[in-house]
């Protein structure tokens, strides 16, 4: 079968869902930096601002800041807006104008998020990258969560180094870590969670279509927040299935992230 | 200079801080010659890639500075996970902003900096000697104080330099490098070529002149010196060697060939060997 039309007809899969609820983090966001870290939130940023969230600024991965809408995995073909060396990352970062949506190994009720080692700091089970700049970003402007795999080992009752700030250790820590923080929404395989509750533990704010309460429920190592009726995660429109299938990943990357299976 | 010369001025338990990111243009034939001397005990001060890999897979760090270490393409240091893995090296891991702000403390000649970056990580319990500020102005925050960050030595690859040591980034990024120059004592500056004074700016741009003299002790011209890690636009990542560095990596009987291989004679014969390695695998 042609695969290009068997593609346009066919429903969307979970990774498309995937692609536009990490997208729907961006949404009112305006004209700040979107900073997607992984494969999905990156169609998800460029997917926001091809349709409701024109005035994003995006990256080319490098140092320049790049307008269009272009494929994952390939050079962006410009036209270049501007220079962003690394020096004015941190910049940007402190200065807030930016929403990052990171890939954490461990998240937990109250969104501190571990990038940095498995195990004990001293000598951990894994090393993993170091904590980057997941310290700086959380206390200076909006962050968001991507995590392909929902799991008891990612969704854990504590991290093993907090590398992304929560809102109970920013609390502790006091007003100037607290001042900017916010932790917008977690994506998953299978949900959409947020910390849209009075103490600002970790909600969840829908499932995707297939996905039942009892099976996020199951793969989360803490008690979440769980209203009385959950929503389901919103459908990709045919306009944005298009967009995802012919112009921003044509290759089929999102599926090395979230597997193909029909949503 | 040659690169065993600027070894030569190094000593052992120095803090000597490395250019670049990850593993894009870093200054390696510098830390190849580190590997070839006796320099042990060293502080090594890094925005990370397989510098800091080759340097702990050899046993030079006693310590490391670092807010993350990457082989970009290869997001993982095979060499610096086992070494913290196996717990033989101590560690001080900032948030990458922190990092900058110790070198540009150091490099203003003050005490600190200060920053909401990593107020509420554990970036605070596992360095406890950080210290926090209150300000002394009305809104009364307390930041964190980052403390400067002073470097015995510096190495940085450029793309181009005069001989004096004004030196130029050709792609599109400095990185860190003007930081870690006035952050350091001393300052050696290898680079893809060395050319005339006003063929600098003439080719780059005034924008691409960020290291000067003034900061430079040494320069070593060293084509190829960044190599397997990228220095745009006289070259890619060798991607292909970094898989085979990595996949080395893994096993102890590998390594000891790699090393024999690449690692065990001159810069020259580095060079020598990667230029031969398609030929190798031919013959293979």
């Amino acid at each position: 079968m042609s695969e290009g039309r068997a593609d346009t007809m066919s429903d969307p899969t979970r990774a498309e869902v995937c692609v536009v609820a990490c997208a729907e983090a961006w949404r009112g966001d305006g004209e700040i930096v979107a900073s997607p870290m992984g494969t999905i939130p990156t169609i998800g940023a460029r997917l926001a601002r091809a349709t409701f969230e024109p005035d994003l600024v995006l990256s080319d991965g490098e140092a320049l800041y790049v307008a269009g809408t272009w494929p994952v995995g390939e050079p962006a073909p410009g036209p270049v807006e501007g220079w962003v060396p690394y020096r004015a990352v941190f910049d940007l970062a402190w200065g807030g104008r930016r929403h990052v949506m990171m890939g954490p190994s461990q998240i937990d009720r109250f969104g501190n998020a571990n990038i940095s080692v498995i195990g004990d700091f001293a000598r951990p089970t894994r090393q993993l990258v170091g904590v980057r700049g997941a310290p700086g970003n959380t206390v200076n402007h909006p962050t968001s969560y991507w995590l392909p795999k929902h799991r008891t080992r990612s969704f854990v009752s504590r991290v093993d180094m907090v590398s992304g700030v929560g809102y109970d250790e920013a609390a502790k820590a006091g007003p100037a870590a607290s001042r900017f923080l916010q932790l917008r929404r977690v994506v998953t395989n299978l949900a959409v969670l947020d910390f849209d509750t009075p103490d600002h533990a970790m909600r969840l704010a829908s499932v995707h279509p297939g996905v039942t309460v009892d099976e996020v429920v199951a793969n989360t190592g803490f008690q979440l927040a769980i209203g009385a009726d959950v929503p389901q995660t919103r459908m990709p429109t045919a306009a944005e299935l298009r967009l995802i299938r012919t112009v921003i990943d044509p290759h089929g990357a999102r599926y090395r992230e979230v597997q193909h299976e029909h949503g | 200079m040659t690169e065993d010369a600027v070894v030569a001025q190094l000593r052992s338990g120095m803090t000597v801080g490395i250019g670049g990111w990850g593993s894009r243009r870093k200054p390696m034939s510098l830390v190849r010659a580190i590997l070839r001397s006796e320099l042990r005990d060293l502080t090594v001060v890094s925005y990370g890639g397989p510098d800091v890999g080759l340097l702990c897979a050899a046993g030079k760090v006693k310590r490391l500075v670092y807010g993350f270490v990457s082989l970009d393409s290869i997001p993982l240091e095979p060499h610096f996970q086992a070494a913290r893995q196996s717990g033989s090296i101590e560690v001080t891991e900032y948030d990458e902003g922190m990092l900058q702000w110790a070198l540009y403390a150091a490099s203003l000649r003050l005490p600190f900096l200060p920053t909401r970056a990593g107020l509420g990580s554990d970036v605070m319990r596992v360095n406890p000697g950080l210290r926090t500020v209150l300000s002394p102005y009305d809104d009364g925050e307390e930041l964190l104080a980052v403390p400067a960050l002073p470097l015995d030595a510096a190495l940085i690859h450029l793309n181009r330099a005069d001989v004096t040591g004004n030196a130029q980034f050709l792609g599109p990024d400095l990185y860190f490098d003007d930081l870690f120059a006035t952050a350091a004592a001393r300052v050696y500056a290898s680079c893809e070529r060395i050319v005339p004074t006003a063929d600098l700016a003439a080719v780059g741009g005034i924008g691409s002149l960020r290291i000067h003299r003034w900061m430079v002790d040494g320069v070593v011209a060293a084509p190829n010196g960044a190599h397997f890690t990228s220095c745009v636009p006289d070259y890619d990542r060798d991607e292909e060697f970094q898989r085979a560095y990595v996949h080395a990596a893994k096993d102890a009987g590998a390594w000891r060939e790699f090393v024999a291989t690449y690692l065990d004679g001159t810069e020259a014969d580095y060079q020598q060997a990667v230029a031969s390695r398609p030929e190798r695998a031919a013959a293979i």
